[in-house]
Parts: structure tokens; sequence; C-alpha cells
């Protein structure tokens, strides 16, 4: 662009050259720590049970753990797949749940409260506030491939689908009693705890946010939008802290599956 | 009364670390340190400052590593023994001591198309709902620290992306024009593709330092993003402007606004 | 070595708060190049710091205000002594410039209807103030200084350059007006304005045959006061030495609440809109002590207890307003008093208390600004506990004499807006009066500049080489010194000396020993000495000011002993009562001698049509025998105490 304006700032004048890397005095680095401790035990995790084939379906009480919902494969425990399957069984590497683990995997990767959380732990950039970073080139998100964070509203559609697909799985849960019929369990209050979590988590989305409300200029004469974009907005403040709970409730749901499907431990039912 | 030390930075870019020894009475805030300094050791300390009360935003300094106004923080704060480091904001040249040369910002300021009301309004026109200015209320509690854009590592880290990215107070006045409901113009385009959003990796810095607690981030930042990407990557829009469907034009940066190139100093 | 740059404007405005911002963008708007000359950054101007709001009579939220009602709180709040066409044209003109505001991208609170709310405030009969939350000054300052950058992105679209026609120099000084001839002559006429830039110490000439003084006020001459570094009374003084004239310097207005607690915000401002949204004042007895000051030409206006008081708030219509909102200069007194009679609070102040006023949510909500001040500045939380306050030295009502309808002092293109220019406020400033007085008469001194220079056509007055020689000398001149003392010292002892002697109560006697204080200083001052070099150098910078502030006190400390009376923001001990024969008086003040001289000027009379808008025993109050109206033909001029 052509212009005629001298340059603002007056020739000579520097920044002031500080050789510390930053000098904040306070503990700056543990919340990165412990954010690569966390994502990165979850992510093992994760893997590991994914990987399993096994342990994921409870059959006398009807509980899928979400690591496996959709089950897709062949190889499905009888009863487990919901949907259906596909007509061939599915090798060690491939996750049953084809469809929307990766779906599930991009949402939160794209999701700006994990962004942040990964950019300043795993990338460092920046590691703290203030502090500087240890890259010599620095481009964000405004370039490919991480353009495609742009893509978050996309993989927050899937997500809610699948989020429906999880409601299915605890609620047909629900009618697997000993005797038949509606039955009650502590795996069943585990897997709805975590799928009302895994809602407010998912529409709590900032994407969420934007189409419901926040894409609007003037929100006067669209009451409906405008309570809807209020309440999203309010539980978006806590985005961060649903997308923690999650993994937990993710992982407690899991593990409590696993643990009955495996017979290590029995599930103590509340009724029936 | 007691006594602290202080390490001011004196001079320019190339200058360093001053010790000074400092009365601190109750209730003082670093500010009424560095003026005790001022009229008592260091008469040319250079500081800026206005209001004394956190509503200007001019005494922007970093203290102890963290981007603040000297006038709120509080020496209660700190710890009896902690000594106390106040330096420039790191991201702007020094023109001396604390006092920084902040036209980088005025600068960009300048290069966001203003509001721009329908010509076919005039002034009294206007309706708008509470609910409707709200949003950009938040926004407009801005007393223009620089704080954010002191800290942004976009450009606090790498000097050459200072021409292509406006910071986080102007793509928040962005964001705020945006949502004008009178506002006509459309800087979703400029905002990704000349003020530089998506350099902004949301770290969230500029909300942490923000003396306003506007956030910045999830309240202008991501909703612009959002908004960019109903324009930029959104197939159906894209299709739509494909086959000339889609209406209303995007608004360019004003002509004649942008400084000439220089060549970055690190 | 300093450099000495040259610049030619039409326009050069002096000060970038909201009356230099708005007389910029109307001087540019009227195809004039016009510099804006501000001393701190751009946008960092002390108008920031206004809460309350800017009052309008638009009539959003009662119907029934019109200009001539906010015209008659005017005249009332300011005891009578206003200048009537200022205060007419200020109540007429301030909706529209709202609304001019607004259109430019300023965001105010809204009425469920979507027009823009208005809220109570001290002295105004209605809901009048347009604001948003308590930060309307910043607003103001954004929006005027967005509306500069939106001219000069059309500028530059047009011209090839963004300042081509409307420039901002930030952090810069004018240390005096040029002038072609001497001052005070016949014939002198403003030739434009000599100037240092702060971050350099780099000298400018400003060649403009037009020159708009909006500088802001004084209060930096007050130990306790509200206001920043930059207002000691430049605009007063340079107004002064090019052969300007003040008006009425004695009035001073007292801000009744600022921070009394902790010692280094000590005059801070607590926004009156505490008050207006249902805070109380009480001594250290837990008394609403404002019931015993209610005055008696308010006496009626003004509840008797606290119920009805109380039943205010929410049904203003059949109740009498709270005592706590009465005009400032009444509240600063009474609370002065408090304190003196032994009644105070720990810090010396009294009690501002809204914590058991309204639910904490409510607080926060109406208050936030507040809510921040007091937590991060005191420590104190104000949804649970009361606030401590006192009187802050706020504003100057006195200031340079000018045109009502061009802003025009007495030299030729010298014009002056803003708290700088005096007459509008009379004796008393309501609150809210001074945001809608910048956009007024900023404008109309913009407009006044824009004709003024069309009347000159080619006839440009020129620049006195031998005279910017003699002001760069004399601005170098404290680094010249080998010796010579600190100038913060020398300014601590201003401030000590107008605060304890010419502050919110004054005598006779102690103002005279003011003087001979003033007196002394003005010899140390013009030996003060700068350390270190012309960069960002405050030491040099303050130097400079003082003189500034030395001459504007002085101006304030005589007229303060020739008026024998109190009134408005100017109250004495010795001559406490309001007297009808001094209202009419105006004392004019101007520079013979390098000393102040006073001269008598009796006060515009108040126009027929506009004296109707007052019930004749309102009057009596304040007029002469002979200034009052003829006694009215039965049921004649009674319609307007109808619409209280």
């Amino acid at each position: 662009m052509t212009s005629t304006l001298p340059p603002p700032e007056r020739a000579g004048l520097k920044r002031p050259r500080i050789s510390a890397r930053t000098l904040r005095t306070d503990r700056w680095w543990t919340p990165p720590l412990w954010t690569v401790l966390g994502l990165t035990a979850f992510l093992v995790y994760g893997l590991v049970r994914v990987l399993q084939q096994d342990h994921y379906w409870v059959a006398d009480y009807g509980y899928l753990t979400p690591f496996y919902s959709p089950c897709l494969s062949a190889s499905c425990a009888p009863g487990s797949a919901h949907l259906g399957t596909l007509p061939w069984e599915f090798p060690w590497f491939l996750p049953y749940a084809l469809f929307s683990l990766p779906f599930l995997l991009l949402f939160r990767f794209t999701c700006y409260y994990y962004r942040k959380a990964y950019y300043r732990s795993f990338w460092q950039a920046p590691t703290a506030c203030a502090v500087r970073e240890p890259h010599g080139r620095y481009t964000g998100e405004s370039r490919f491939p991480m353009i495609g964070q742009n893509l978050h509203r996309y993989f927050f559609y899937a997500a809610a689908l699948i989020a429906v697909i999880n409601t299915y799985d605890a609620a047909l849960a629900l009618f697997h009693g000993r005797e038949g019929g509606f039955g009650i369990g502590l795996g069943n209050l585990i897997l709805i705890g975590n799928v009302v979590l895994l809602w407010v988590y998912t529409l709590s989305c900032h994407s969420c946010r934007h189409v419901f409300g926040g894409r609007l200029n003037s929100f006067s004469g669209r009451p409906v939008r405008y309570w809807m974009w209020t309440q999203i907005s309010r539980m978006n403040s806590r985005h961060m802290l649903w997308a923690w709970v999650t993994l937990g409730t993710l992982v407690i749901a899991d593990l409590y599956v696993a643990l009955v499907a495996s017979g290590t431990i029995t599930d103590p039912r509340i009724y029936n | 009364m007691t006594k602290r030390t202080f390490h001011v930075w004196r001079g320019g870019g190339e200058g360093g670390l001053a010790q000074y020894e400092v009365e601190v009475n109750e209730g003082e805030v670093v500010l009424d340190v560095l003026h005790r300094l001022q009229a008592t050791q260091c008469p040319d300390l250079a500081v800026r400052w206005n209001c004394k009360a956190g509503k200007c935003g001019s005494c922007s300094v970093e203290i102890n590593g963290r981007p603040r106004l000297a006038c709120m923080a509080r020496m209660s704060t700190f710890e009896p023994e902690e000594s106390i480091t106040v330096t420039p904001m790191r991201t702007f040249p020094v023109i001396r001591d604390l006092v920084c040369d902040v036209s980088f910002n005025y600068q960009k300021a300048r290069e966001i198309p203003s509001f721009t009301p329908s010509p076919d309004s005039e002034p009294g026109d206007f309706r708008m709902q509470q609910e409707d200015v709200q949003r950009m209320q938040e926004f407009r509690k801005c007393i223009e620290c620089f704080l954010c854009q002191d800290v942004c590592h976009v450009i606090r880290d790498h000097e050459e992306n200072k021409e292509a990215f406006a910071g986080p107070r102007f793509l928040m006045r962005a964001a705020e024009l945006e949502m004008h409901p009178e506002d006509t113009a459309d800087r979703r385009k400029i905002s990704q593709e000349e003020f530089g959003l998506g350099y902004c990796n949301i770290t969230k810095c500029c909300t942490e330092v923000c003396p306003e607690q506007i956030h910045i981030t999830d309240n202008a930042l991501i909703p612009l993003k959002e908004r960019v990407a109903d324009r930029q990557y959104d197939p159906l829009v894209w299709l739509g402007s494909k086959i000339g469907l889609r209406k209303g034009a995007d608004t360019p940066v004003p002509p004649n606004t942008r400084k000439r190139t220089s060549s970055p100093e690190q | 070595m300093s450099e000495t740059t040259r610049h030619s404007y039409d326009v050069v405005v002096i000060g970038a708060g909201g009356a230099g911002l708005r007389a910029a963008i109307e001087a540019r708007q009227q195809g004039k190049k016009t510099a804006v000359i501000s001393k701190s950054l751009f946008g960092k101007a002390h108008t920031v710091m206004a809460e309350g709001g800017a009052a309008a009579a638009l009539g959003n939220v009662n119907s029934s205000d019109q200009w001539q009602v906010h015209f008659r709180d005017t005249i009332r709040g300011g005891k009578f002594m206003n200048n009537p066409r200022m205060a007419e044209l200020h109540a007429k003109e301030a909706p529209q410039r709202i609304l001019e505001l607004e259109y430019w991208g300023a965001l105010f609170d809204r009425t469920p209807d979507g027009r823009i709310s208005q809220r109570n405030f001290g002295g105004h009969e209605y809901p009048r103030l347009a604001h948003v939350g308590d930060r309307t000054g910043l607003e103001m300052i954004r929006t005027l200084q967005q509306r500069v950058v939106q001219l000069q992105q059309a500028d530059a679209a047009e011209f090839g350059d963004p300042e081509a026609m409307l420039r901002v120099f930030p952090e810069t000084t004018v240390t005096e007006l040029l002038l072609d001839g001497e001052p005070g002559a016949e014939g002198s006429r403003v030739s434009g304005a000599f100037a240092y830039i702060r971050e350099t110490g780099d000298f400018l000439v400003f060649e403009a045959p037009a020159v708009i003084l909006a500088t802001g006020g004084i209060g930096r001459s007050f130990k306790v006061t509200s206001n920043s570094w930059e207002y000691t009374g430049d605009g007063h003084a340079l107004a002064l030495r090019a052969g300007a004239t003040l008006l009425n310097m004695e009035f001073v207005q007292f801000h009744p609440t600022g921070m009394v607690w902790p010692p280094s915000v000590k005059g801070i401002l607590v926004t009156e809109s505490v008050r207006g949204d249902g805070g109380v004042l009480r001594n250290s007895e837990g008394r609403r002590f404002m019931f015993d000051y209610v005055p008696d030409v308010f006496r009626d206006q003004y509840a008797e207890t606290e119920e009805e008081a109380d039943g205010w708030y929410a049904d203003p219509a059949n109740h009498r307003r709270p005592p706590e909102l009465l005009p400032r200069d009444e509240v600063a007194r009474a609370i002065n008093n408090e304190v003196k009679q032994g009644r105070g609070s720990p810090h010396g102040g009294v009690f501002l208390d809204v914590s058991t006023r309204l639910p904490a949510e409510e607080i926060m909500r109406r208050l936030p600004s507040m809510y921040h001040q007091f937590k991060e500045l005191a420590d104190v939380d104000i949804t649970a506990g009361p606030m401590e306050v006192g009187p802050t030295c706020h504003y100057v009502m006195g200031g340079v004499e000018v045109d009502a309808d061009t802003g025009a002092s007495v030299v030729p293109g010298l014009f002056a807006a803003g708290e700088v220019a005096g007459g509008m406020h009379g004796s008393n400033r309501l609150g809210g009066n001074s945001l809608s007085d910048l956009l007024v008469f900023g404008r109309r001194s913009g407009l006044g500049a824009a004709s003024y220079l069309d009347g000159l056509g080619e006839d440009r007055p020129g620049i006195d080489d031998a005279a910017v020689e003699r002001l760069r000398a004399e601005a170098a001149a404290p680094f010249e010194r080998e010796t010579g003392e600190n100038p913060y010292q020398l300014q601590q002892e201003i401030q000590q000396t107008m605060n304890d002697l010419v502050g919110i109560i004054r005598r006779g006697s102690e103002i005279e020993q003011a003087l001979e204080s003033l007196d002394k200083l003005r010899e140390r001052v013009a030996g003060v000495r700068a350390e270190g070099d012309t960069i960002y150098n405050p030491g040099w910078h303050l130097t400079l000011d003082l003189r500034n502030m030395l001459l504007v006190s002085e101006a304030v400390a005589r007229a303060a002993l020739m008026r024998e009376e109190s009134r408005g923001g100017h109250t004495r001990d010795d001559f406490p009562a309001m007297s009808a024969e001094w209202r009419r008086v105006n004392l004019v003040a101007s520079l013979r001698e390098g000393g102040i001289r006073l001269r008598r000027r009796p006060l515009d009379p108040l126009r027929p049509d506009l004296m109707e808008l007052f019930d004749r025993e309102e009057l009596g109050k304040y007029l002469t025998e002979e200034e009052m109206p003829p006694a009215p033909r039965s049921g004649g001029s009674e319609t307007a105490k109808e619409d209280k």
C-alpha cells in the first residue's frame, strides 16, 4: 500500500534490552506444567483403552463406555452396537468408535479453551504471559495448517450429534434392569452424569454461543435468541472448567465400565 | 514508614536497572513511590501518569515482570522483603526510563474503518435497546493503557509481526464496531487479512492483564473469529460469493492510512 | 541541542479534552487546517475522569424536561451569577450535541424504548444526565477521539495524508502564545503559539491566526484535588499573559466527596451518582446530617424527614429530594463543618454509605468503577461498608472572559472553551453541566474561530522571530542555572498555601497572608532549576508549569479577597452572607506589570422572558430591589412554578 506518512516511531529509539526471558518472580511455569501432565495422562489413557478393544460393554446392564460409542466394528460385542455395525471387523489399530472419536478429538483440539491450553503448555507460545517464547518465527493461526482452527463450528455440530448418541446410550442403559425393564445402578448415574456434563461442555462452546445469538448485531425483537445467548454466555464463562471436568468424567465413566465389564467390581444396584 | 528496595529502568533501550532505597508509607501504590523518587532522588525520572485512579491508562509499566498500571499496584500486595523491579513496556521503544513510544497503537487505531452509520440516518434516529449496547459497552470500558498490546506475544516476542498485527486492543475495536446495530460497514475480511486476527492464538494474556477486566478474548476476539469464519470459512458463503449471490461488500482499509514499511529493528 | 520546527495552521487548539477535541472537530468541519496540542497522550485528557454524565434536556425519561427547566436549574445552581446568554445557549444546544455524539458512535445507556437514558443528579430537577454507567467522560473522550480519526481517514482518502487537515500533537506543552503586537495593546492579535515536545524537548512554533484555549482547570494549585497533574492553569495563564481577561476566579468548586484515604489517593473523586442512586452521608454519630444544612433558598425543594427523602428515589413526583443532592457547594461546606465539629470519620472525612441502601448486585451494576476504585485503591468493599469522603478541589468556575456565542476573548484570534472559559457556571457548577458545556462551547468556539478566519481574509498576523528566540531561551533557562530549588518542593508549597489559606472556607486575613506567601514564592520560582537533559524530563516540565500555577493562584487569591460575600464556590468566613449587590459584580482580572489587577464589571441582567422562569419569591433571595421584575398582574407568570 502506498503512503506519504513518515514512520511514526522516531529513528534510533529501541525497545528495552532486557536479556532475562522474564522478570516475573512468581511460579509462572506451574500452570503449563499441570496442563501437559493432565492432557498427556488423558491421551495415554484414552489411547490404551481405545486400542484395548475389550471391556467396553456391560451386557447385563447395557453400560457402553463413551469411548466406544457408537460401536461400528462387526466384532462389537452383541448388543453394544446401538446403531448397527459396518460389515467388516476392525483391525487392532482402528478404534471401534471410528466415526465419532476423530470428530470428538477434533472438537476438543479446535476448542478455544484447549487451544489456549496446548499453545501455552506444549507449543510454548507463550509459556506464560510476559515470558518470552522460544520460537524464532510466529504466524499463529494465520496460515495452513493452523488456519483450520476456524473449522471449529463444524466439529461442534458433529460433537452435538455425538452427544445425542451418548445420551441415547445412557438412556438405553436405564432399561437393562436385573429383572428386565427399568433399573438403576451406580453405573447409570455415572453415565448420566457424564452425558449431562458433556452437554454442558458442548453447549458452552464459543461457536455454539456465536450460532445461537452471538452473530446477531441486534437482540431487540429476538427475545428467544437473546435468552439462549445469555444462558450460553453464562456457561461459556466457565468453559475451561467444563473442559477439564468432562475429561475427568469421561475417564471415570470409561474406567467404571471397564472395571465392571472385566468383572473387577460389581455394579451396586439402586433399583432393579 | 519502611524502606524498600526498588530497581528502576533508567535510560533508553540500552539503559539498565538502577537500584534505589526509598521510603514507603501505608496505603501507597508503586506510582507514589516513583513520585517520591522524583521528588527526592532523581527529579528527571520519566514516568507517564495522569489520573492516578486507574481511569486514564497512562502509567503502564512492568512491575516484577508483569504488565500493570503503576497507580493500581498497591505496595501492600508485595512481600515485606521483596524488592520491586519496574521496567518500561517491553513491546514498545523506550523514550526514556519508564516512558515508551506508543505511537504504534495510534497508527493501528487509524487503520480500522470508523463507525459507519447508514447515510440515510441522522443524529437522534437511533433506537437501541440496553441489551444491544451492553456487549459493546464492555469493550468501551477500555482505557487504552495498551497493556494488552504490550503483553501479546505476537508482537512482544516478534517485532516483525507488528506490521501485520493490530493487537488485541484494536481487534477488539473492530469487534465492537462489527456488533454495533447501526453500523453498516463489514470489517470481517480485513480483520483477518489486514489486522492479523489469525495471528491471535487466544492464549488470553490480554485478558489477564486488562486492568478494566474486559474479557477481551472471550467476548471480543473469539466472537470476531467466529464472525470471520462466517465470512471466510463457510462453504455456503463461499459458494454464494462465487455465484454472485452474496450481498454487501467488504470494507477496505481506509486508503493512505498505513505507514510506510520500516525495516524491523530486531 | 533542541531543535525548533515551524508549523502553519489555521486554527490551533490547545488542549485535547472534551472541549478541545470538539472545537478541533468543528474547525476541521468548517474546512480549517487544525492542530490539536495535547499535554498528555491523545485520549488521556482529564475529561475521562468525569463520571456522572452529561446534562441535556432530552426529556427521554421525564418528558416534562425542556431547555427552560435546565436553564433555570443552571442559574439556580450558579446562584444567579451565570452569564445568562451562555446558560441559555448551553441548555438549548446540549441535546443536539449529545445526539451528535451518539451518531459518532457513543453508546449511552438506554431507556426501555431504546432512547438515551438519563439519570438524576444534584441540582437537576428532572433525570437529565445522559450517561454510561459511571464512566461517561471516558465514553465522550473516546468518541471524540474516534471522530477525529474518522475525519483523518476521510482526509487520507482525499489528500493522501491523514494529517493533512487535522493533526494531534501529543505530549506537547504550549509555554506562550505568540502575538502580533504587544500584550494588551490596541490592535494586538494572536499569531500563534510556542510549544515544546515533552518527549524530546524540541521546540515548536505554530503560526496560526486563531488559537482556542481548552486547557481545563487549575486544580493542581491545591493540595487536595481531584485534578491530574495537567491542571496547572496553563490556559488561564497564557490568556493573561496575552492580554486577555479572567472572570470571577474566586469561584472554585470543591467537590463534596473525594476519597480521604489512603493518603496517596486523597482527593480522587467519588462520583455524585453514589448519592443520586441512594447513597447517604452520615457523621461519626450515625446521623444523616445533611438535613441540618438545607439553606433557606432551597428549603421548599428538599425533604425534611428521612422517610420523605427515601421515598424520592422510587417516586420523585410525590416526594421532595433528599438533601444529599443539594448543590455541591452546600454539601461540601456541610461536610467541612461536620469534620470541624469533631464528628468526622477516622481519616478526617464523613461516611458515605450505599451498602445499606442497595443490594450488592445493584451497586456493582450501577457503580462498577466506584466499586473498583475503592477495592483496588483503598481495599474497601463499598457493597459491605461505608466509604470515607471529604471535599476536594474539583473545578474552577472562573476563567477566560469570552463572548457567549463565539468563545472569543478580548484578544482578537484568542478563543476559549470548556473549564478554562468563565461565566457559564456562575458561582457554582451543577454536576453534569461540565460535559455538556464542553460540547456546546467547544463547538461554538470552533465555529467562532472559523468565522474569525473568514473575516481575516489575507490579512494574517505575522510571527515575531525575536519573541520566538526569547521564549526559547526562557524555556531552556532552568537548565542553565547552577543553583536553584527543586521544583517539586515549590509546587508543594504553592499547593499547601492555596489549600490552607484560599481553600474551601476563606478569611480576609488569611488570603492576605496567602498573597504574601505567593509573592515570596514568585522569586523562588524564577530561580528554579532543572536537572538532567531535555528528553522526557518531568522535573523540567514542572519548572515551566510552576509560573502558570503561581499566576492563577494569585488571580484566585486576589479575587477571593475582593469579593466580600459568600456565594457558591466562594465562602468567606468574615462575610458569610450572600449579597444582592455583589451578585451584580463580575470581577475581571488582567495582567498589568507582572501582577494581577482586578476591575469590577456589571453582570449581564437576565432577559425578562428568562426572568419569568423564576417566581418573585425566589428572585427576591438573589436580586436587588431595583432588578426585580414588576409585580405580576394576578395569575400572571406563575406557570413556571407549576411544573416543579
